[in-house]
C-alpha cells in the first residue's frame, strides 16, 4: 500500500504530469471520452488514429493534445465525473446530476464514513471516495460476485483502494459488514425497505443521513413506511433534472411589408427582395431530454 | 478515532457554537452566546439552556423563551382510533364548527398551555372533526401543530443546512443559488482535499464555506475579492475549526492584472490598501459591511470613554489618555496593515504557479471577464465552473471561451428540483416548486494551442459519429 504522494495520479488527487500505469481519460468530443491504461509500450486505437503511449502519453502534461494520423485529442487527468461517462457499464448508473446532490445532502466530506449497496459499475463510488478522501472510508456491498471483483480490481487500478472495502454479500439478508460506524448511507437495490434496519444498524449511534434512490414510486412507498417504522426523521423525496442548452447563432428573417408610402419619395425602391434578417445568440434544448432517473429519498437517523 | 471517553463530546452544544435553529422547514443560524436574546419565528428565545445538549435536540420554549429539552418521542403520540366520515356532503361551511372563539384560544395560551393541548382543545371543540375523512382530520392537525407547537431543534451546521436557509430565508444575498446547484458547483469543479482552488463569490460566503467544507481543512482556497475585502458572514455559520482557516487566503481582484503582468509588488507599502479607505462611495457601503473591524473602530468604546471623562476636572489626563489610545490605535492599524501584507503576499505567490486546480465562480458581476481573467491561474485539465442566476452573461462566457481556445466539455446547463408528498395513498409532487434556480456553465482546461490563430477553433468538435472505440492496449 506505499505510495508516493502526489507525484503519481489517482483519482481523489491530482499530478501533473502522466506516468506508466496511470489511467488518462482520452476526450475525442462531447459526447465521446474513452479510459486508456497507460503502459509503456502499449498503442490505443482511435477514430481519429493510433496513440502510441511511450511517445503520446507518458511524460506529457495532462490536458495536452495529442496529435494522431487523422486528427487529435486531448489527454485529460480521471475525475470521478469523466469516470462517469466513461467507464464500462456493467449496470444502471448513477449520473453526475444525482450524485451531486446526494453527496451533499448526504452532508460528505472528507473523513465521512459511508455504506453503500449496491456498488454496480462504480459510479457513484469513485464520487464518494473523492468526497471523503483522505480519512474517510466507503463500505460497499454488491451481492454480484463479478461485479464485486471488477470493481476491486478498478478502485486499485485507480489507486483508491486504501479508502475503500468491498463486500460480495447480500445487503438485505447480510448488512453491511459494520455497525455503528456509518456516518452515511446509501441505497440503490430493488428493495431497499429490506435493507433499512441494516442501514440503522450500520450508522453511528449519534445519527447520521441516509438516501435511497428507486425508480419506481411503489418502491419509494414502500421505503418511506419503513423509514418511518424504524424511526427515522425529516423523510423527504425529491427528484432532480438536468436540461442542457446548446449554445447556437440563430438567424430570424424580417417579413417584407412591401414599399413603404411614407418612404417612396427618399429611397428608391431597391429592385431585389429585401433578405434582411436579425441573428443572435441564444441557447435550444435538446428535442429529447432524461425524463425520469430515478426519486431521491433521503432522512435522519436520530440519536438512538 | 478511537470511541473512548466521553465520545459525545464533539456532538454537544457548546457556548460559542455556531449552530442552526430549525423548526418545520424554517432555519436559522445562529451563535450561543450567554442570555443572548434570539429571534426565531416571531418568538423571543435565549439559548442558554442549550449548553451541554446533544445536536439534533428538540426543545420547547418555555414562557420567557427558556428552551427546556423535550422528552424523547412524545411528539409521536397520535390521536388515535377517531371517528372519521368517508366523504364531505353534509360538511357545510357555516363558520361555526369550532366552538372555541379567539380570546378562548388567546386565554388558552396565556395559560402556558403546551401546543399539543390547545390542538387538542381545538379537536375537541370542533364540531365536524368527527365526520371529516381520515385524511382530512390528518390535514387539519399538521395545520394546526404548525401554528401552535412551540419547539425549536438546534443543529450542527453543514453545506446542505445553510444552503437550504440562505435560499429559503435570504435568496438575494445568493444570487438565487438553489442548494441543488450549489451542490453541482461543488461536484463539477471536483472540490476535494488537497487541491488548490480559486473562489470569486458574492454569496455571502456560502459558496466559499461549502468548498472549505469539502476540502476539509486539506489544500488551500484561495478567494477572489472585489471591493474593500471578503465576504465571509457565510463563512462563520459553519463554525469550522480554527485549522481550517490557514487553508484560506484572499486576493483582491483589482490586482490581478498587475500580477498577471508581473508588476504587483507585495513587498513595499501597499498603495491600495490606502486607498481601500478612500474608494468610491459605492464601495464605502460595502466595505463597512465586509469588514468587522470597521464596527470595532466604530464608537461604543471611545463615546463611553468620552462620557466617562467629561465630567472629569483632569483635562490633561483625559488627553494623554487619548494620546495615548491614538498611538496604540495607529500601532493597531500599521500591525493590520502588515498582516493584510503579508496575506497578500502569500496568496499571490499561490498564484504566481499558475497551477491551481479548480475555479468555482458565482456573483452578481459579469461573470465573462472575470472566468477569462482567473482562468489564467488554472493547470491545464482542471476543471471550472461558474454561476449566473441569468443565462444570457453564460451564453456570452461560451461565446468568448470558444473563441479564446484553451478550454474544452463546456456545458451550459440548469436544474429542476421537484419535492414529493409521500404517504399513503396520497403520494403526488408538490403543489409549489422552484422556479429557478440560476444557471451554470462548466468546462475543462486544456493546454492552450499556440500554433492556431485564436478564432479557428471552429473544427474543435468534428461531428459526433456513433463509432464504438477499442481499447486495445498491449
Amino acid at each position: 500500500m506505499e505510495r508516493v504522494a502526489v507525484l503519481t495520479m489517482s483519482f481523489v488527487e491530482y499530478s501533473d504530469f502522466i506516468q506508466d500505469g496511470d489511467v488518462a481519460i482520452i476526450y475525442l468530443n462531447h459526447n465521446n471520452v474513452m479510459p486508456v491504461k497507460v503502459q509503456q509500450g502499449a498503442q490505443t486505437q482511435t477514430r481519429y488514429g493510433v496513440i502510441r503511449h511511450s511517445t503520446d502519453l507518458i511524460g506529457q502534461r495532462y490536458g495536452s493534445k495529442v496529435t494522431c494520423s487523422k486528427g487529435w485529442v486531448h489527454v485529460l487527468h480521471p475525475t470521478p465525473e469523466l469516470w462517469t461517462v466513461a467507464l464500462p457499464h456493467r449496470t444502471q448508473i448513477l449520473y453526475t446530476t444525482d450524485i451531486a446532490f446526494i453527496t451533499m445532502m448526504l452532508e460528505l466530506k472528507p473523513g465521512s464514513i459511508v455504506c453503500e449497496s449496491g456498488t454496480g459499475s462504480g459510479s457513484l463510488s469513485h464520487a464518494i471516495l473523492r468526497s471523503i478522501a483522505p480519512t474517510g472510508h466507503l463500505h460497499t456491498v454488491e451481492f454480484h460476485q463479478q461485479r464485486a471483483e471488477k470493481v476491486a480490481e478498478e478502485f486499485t487500478e485507480h489507486r483508491v483502494d486504501h479508502l475503500v472495502t468491498v463486500r460480495n454479500q447480500d445487503v438485505c439478508k447480510d448488512g453491511f459488514g459494520v455497525t455503528g460506524v456509518a456516518d452515511a448511507v446509501f441505497l440503490d437495490i430493488p428493495s431497499p425497505w429490506d435493507a433499512v434496519r441494516h442501514a440503522k444498524a450500520a450508522m453511528k449511534k449519534q445519527g447520521g443521513r441516509l438516501c435511497s434512490f428507486s425508480p419506481c414510486i411503489e418502491q419509494v412507498q414502500k421505503t418511506c413506511e419503513v423509514l418511518g417504522d424504524q424511526g427515522f426523521e425529516d423523510i423527504s423525496t425529491t427528484e432532480v433534472l438536468l436540461r442542457e442548452h446548446e449554445v447556437r447563432t440563430v438567424s430570424l428573417p424580417l417579413p417584407d411589408f412591401g414599399p413603404d408610402p411614407d418612404t417612396v419619395g427618399e429611397a428608391p425602391p431597391s429592385a431585389a427582395p429585401n433578405h434582411a434578417s436579425i441573428t443572435l445568440k441564444t441557447t435550444t434544448l435538446p428535442r429529447e431530454m432524461p425524463g425520469h432517473t430515478g426519486y431521491l429519498t433521503f432522512a435522519t437517523k436520530p440519536r438512538t | 478515532m478511537a470511541d473512548n471517553g466521553d465520545d459525545d463530546y464533539q456532538y454537544r452544544i457548546k457556548e460559542g457554537d455556531c449552530v442552526v435553529l430549525k423548526r418545520g422547514e424554517i432555519f436559522k443560524a445562529v451563535q450561543i452566546l450567554p442570555r443572548k436574546k434570539v429571534i426565531f419565528e416571531k418568538q423571543w428565545v435565549f439559548l442558554d439552556n442549550a449548553v451541554g445538549q446533544l445536536y439534533g435536540t428538540t426543545f420547547e420554549i418555555l414562557s420567557g423563551g427558556h428552551l427546556k429539552p423535550q422528552e424523547l418521542k412524545q411528539s409521536a403520540a397520535a390521536p388515535d382510533a377517531m371517528e372519521t366520515g368517508t366523504d364531505n356532503r353534509n360538511i357545510v361551511d357555516d363558520g361555526k364548527s369550532q366552538k372555541l372563539t379567539r380570546d378562548d384560544i388567546e386565554a388558552l395560551k396565556e395559560k402556558g398551555l403546551k401546543g399539543q393541548d390547545i390542538i387538542q382543545q381545538l379537536v375537541d371543540n370542533h364540531s365536524t372533526f368527527g365526520d371529516k375523512t381520515e385524511y382530512s382530520q390528518y390535514k387539519y392537525i399538521k395545520k394546526k401543530k404548525k401554528k401552535y407547537e412551540n419547539t425549536v431543534m438546534i443543529l450542527k451546521p453543514s453545506c446542505r443546512i445553510l444552503a437550504m436557509m440562505y435560499h429559503g430565508r435570504e435568496p438575494g444575498k445568493i444570487c438565487h443559488l438553489r442548494y441543488d446547484t450549489l451542490a453541482q458547483m461543488l461536484t463539477l469543479a471536483n472540490i476535494h482535499a488537497g487541491s488548490k482552488v480559486l473562489v470569486f463569490e458574492t454569496c455571502a460566503g456560502l459558496v466559499l464555506g461549502s468548498i472549505m467544507e469539502r476540502m476539509g481543512g486539506y489544500g488551500s482556497v484561495i478567494q477572489m475579492y472585489p471591493g474593500g475585502g471578503p465576504v465571509r458572514a457565510g463563512v462563520e455559520s459553519f463554525g469550522f475549526p480554527a485549522h481550517f482557516h490557514n487553508m484560506l487566503h484572499e486576493f483582491p481582484i483589482c490586482h490581478v492584472n498587475a500580477l498577471l503582468a508581473g508588476t504587483l509588488d507585495t513587498t513595499a507599502k501597499d498603495p491600495t490598501a490606502d486607498n481601500t479607505d478612500e474608494k468610491p462611495l459605492g464601495l464605502a457601503a460595502e466595505k463597512e459591511q465586509n469588514q468587522p473591524e470597521a464596527e470595532e473602530q466604530g464608537s461604543p468604546e471611545e463615546q463611553n470613554m468620552e462620557t466617562k471623562t467629561s465630567d472629569d476636572a483632569g483635562q490633561d489626563v483625559e488627553k494623554t489618555e487619548k494620546d495615548r489610545l491614538k498611538e496604540a490605535k495607529a500601532q493597531e492599524k500599521k500591525m493590520k496593515l502588515e498582516e493584510k501584507q503579508k496575506r497578500l503576499a502569500a496568496a499571490a505567490a499561490l498564484l504566481e504557479g499558475k497551477n491551481a486546480d479548480g475555479l468555482v465562480i458565482a456573483s452578481r458581476f459579469h461573470p465573462c471577464p472575470v472566468l477569462l481573467g482567473l482562468l489564467k491561474f488554472l493547470s491545464p485539465s482542471r476543471p471550472f465552473v461558474v454561476y449566473s442566476q441569468y443565462k444570457e452573461p453564460l451564453i456570452e462566457c461560451y461565446k468568448k471561451l470558444k473563441e479564446r481556445g484553451g478550454t474544452i466539455n463546456l456545458r451550459l446547463t440548469d436544474t429542476w428540483l421537484r419535492h414529493y408528498q409521500v404517504l399513503p395513498d396520497r403520494t403526488h409532487p408538490l403543489l409549489l416548486m422552484s422556479g429557478g434556480g440560476g444557471y451554470l456553465l462548466s468546462g475543462t482546461t486544456v493546454a492552450m494551442d499556440h500554433s492556431k490563430p485564436a478564432g479557428s477553433k471552429q473544427a474543435e468538435e468534428p461531428p459526433p459519429k456513433k463509432q464504438k472505440l477499442k481499447d486495445t492496449e498491449g
